[in-house]
């Protein structure tokens, strides 16, 4: 009894990380079925169609294209922007210091819905129309902010003396730039960019505001297809994405775990 | 903060004078002009758009109809309060659940913190949709889920509750508010780990050492120091559950529409553009308040 009251804490952790994780199991599990009727409710018959035939529903795999070319032209787009503006914050002092906090909190703080109408309003009146270039700039403008919080954490960490003692051994401001501060904080640039890819992949809210019928998106495939029956590949490829993100976090711990054993 | 010196750069003395003015600046500018003309001016153009009158056929003029918003509330008040209500309650549900796993990281890990903290993260990378979907599986009445809290007696505590309408747990205000509590999660996490990751270990044992119980350590010390994350964490949680609605469409029925669900329809189906302007904005409104009570207290420094 008292061993379990010591631990509480530590059941209480387990069984709300459990809970997080729930959902991403029943989805590996459903990718293996071969469900009866049109929804992926109970499982039926063991399969592998869905892993052999990714691309087996019709237009999965295009909305899955855009959706990849979006988000990786956003979040390189965002990522560039992003950086510049966690090292302008994380290196200089400035007039306009908190309104610049503001405007970059501002996006991470807001519902989806409001930016998304809005920006529908803003297009509207500009007259420029629905669709994939639509789409990119909405998903620029709410990756930049993610970026920025993610490279400011990493150069606020950035020994300033490291830079001090490159300018001493004579290079000048763009070599110790490119050959120091840069890939110190590379670790926080790439997380922010990762972070920027997913956002735009998994966005569904916003995208809906601005795409046009011919710009479907994979959020948007599956949305559609949670009205008509959720195609088992939708299952598969969530079971990718999960896999692709654990084997991407578990690769950036490690390469860290390396860099600072390296330093140490 | 007036003076614009340089904190600290490469840059050599003579030439860091120099660039420190501009240098900023030119970092900043493309950026923060693109969050202004895709962020800010469409606030403007939403608040525009609320009061302009006319159809998608002939054009929308400017006529500063005000009327709009009296509109708007009467006719939507019910769901613009249920989705203050549902992201309240699963913010609360989120603060519980999220606590513990955040102290959890932070102090008792050990070398198992970055393997926990990747299984925090990972899903978070994962389609919201699809993980949104699997909740609709587990819930359904094929389940074993439904089946137990049948038999130990859950659905009639809910049932009692209003918060569900019979022996299923799908399609109800609680599904909704279990979906939105599960999918903000890591936003109430990670900032409530953050400072929690900051709390210094010997101040617990000072507080042990000076007999406190472990509550009153909690209420004292852990609690107090972890304020910060828990004002960002609600902050982040709330928000965008208010303006969710796709747990609301999956999860719930038709007595569950949340107001992001009518917005989305009046501009994308109804296409009465002023009258979803008009909420689209109210609902702006509130969260410019609850950020700015929020800036008041802590300042901008600690936004980030």
């Amino acid at each position: 009894m008292a061993w379990i009251k010591r631990h509480l804490i530590t059941f209480a952790a387990l069984a709300v990380l459990a809970y997080t994780l729930v959902p991403n199991v029943i989805v590996a599990v459903f990718s293996f079925n071969d469900p009866k009727g049109k929804f992926n409710y109970t499982f039926n018959e063991f399969s592998t169609d869905a892993w052999t035939n990714p691309c087996g529903a019709p237009g999965i795999c295009d909305s899955l294209g855009l959706s990849l070319r979006i988000g990786i032209t956003a979040s390189i787009i965002a990522t560039i922007l992003g950086t510049m503006i966690a090292f302008a914050l994380g290196r200089y002092r400035f007039r306009g210091r908190s309104a610049t906090n503001l405007l970059i909190f501002m996006p991470m703080a807001t519902p989806e819905v409001v930016m998304g109408s809005s920006l529908l309003t803003l297009f509207l009146m500009a007259g420029i129309p629905a669709g994939p270039v639509a789409i990119l700039i909405a998903h620029i403008m709410f990756c930049v902010s993610f970026v920025v919080v993610a490279v400011k954490a990493r150069v606020a960490t950035l020994d300033p003396r490291l830079e001090e003692a490159a300018a001493d051994l004579g290079a000048n401001p763009t070599q110790t730039f490119l050959r120091v501060t840069l890939p110190l904080a590379a670790p926080g640039i790439a997380a922010g960019g990762l972070l920027a890819f997913s956002l735009s992949f998994d966005d569904y809210i916003i995208t809906n505001f601005n795409a046009s019928p011919s710009s479907i998106t994979f959020p948007m495939y599956v949305w559609g297809a949670a009205q008509r029956g959720v195609p088992v590949q939708v299952y598969a490829i969530g079971t990718v994405m999960f896999l692709i993100a654990l084997g991407v976090v578990v690769a950036g711990q490690v390469v860290g775990a390396r860099r600072n054993r390296q330093v140490a | 903060m007036a003076d614009a010196a340089v904190l600290s750069t490469g840059s050599s003395v003579a030439e860091g004078r120099r660039r420190r003015n501009w240098v900023p600046y030119a970092l900043l500018l493309p950026g923060l002009l693109w969050l202004f003309v895709f962020f800010v001016v469409p606030m403007i153009t939403l608040a525009s758009q609320s009061l302009q009158e006319g159809n998608v056929d002939d054009g929308f003029v400017f006529t500063g109809n005000v009327a709009v918003y009296g509109q708007a509330l009467t006719t939507y008040w019910p769901q613009m309060l249920r989705s203050l209500l549902y992201a309240g309650t699963a913010t609360v549900l989120a603060l519980v659940l999220g606590y513990p796993l955040a102290y959890f990281i932070a102090q008792k890990a050990g070398r198992w913190k970055n393997v926990v903290l990747v299984l925090v993260i990972a899903p978070f990378f994962t389609s919201f949709l699809i993980r949104t979907l699997a909740w609709k599986t587990i819930l359904s009445d094929n389940w074993v889920v439904t089946d137990w809290a049948n038999k130990l007696g859950v659905t009639s505590v809910l049932q009692a509750l209003g918060l569900t309408a019979n022996d299923s747990l799908l399609f109800s205000p609680f599904a909704v508010v279990m979906g939105l509590t599960y999918n903000f999660l890591p936003f109430m996490i990670l900032p409530l780990y953050a400072t929690l990751e900051r709390l210094d270990p010997r101040l617990l044992e000072a507080a042990s050492d000076l007999y406190a119980s472990p509550w009153q350590t909690f209420r004292k010390v852990t609690w107090p120091l972890s304020l910060p994350g828990v004002v960002a964490g609600t902050l982040l949680t709330f928000i965008p559950a208010s303006g969710d609605f796709i747990n609301a469409r999956l999860l719930g029925n038709t007595q569950t529409t949340m107001i992001g669900a009518v917005i989305d329809s009046q501009f994308l189906r109804v296409l009465d553009y002023p009258l979803a302007a008009a909420l689209s904005f109210v609902l702006l409104v509130i969260i410019l308040v609850l950020v700015a009570s929020y800036v008041r207290k802590a300042g901008t420094e600690e936004l980030l």
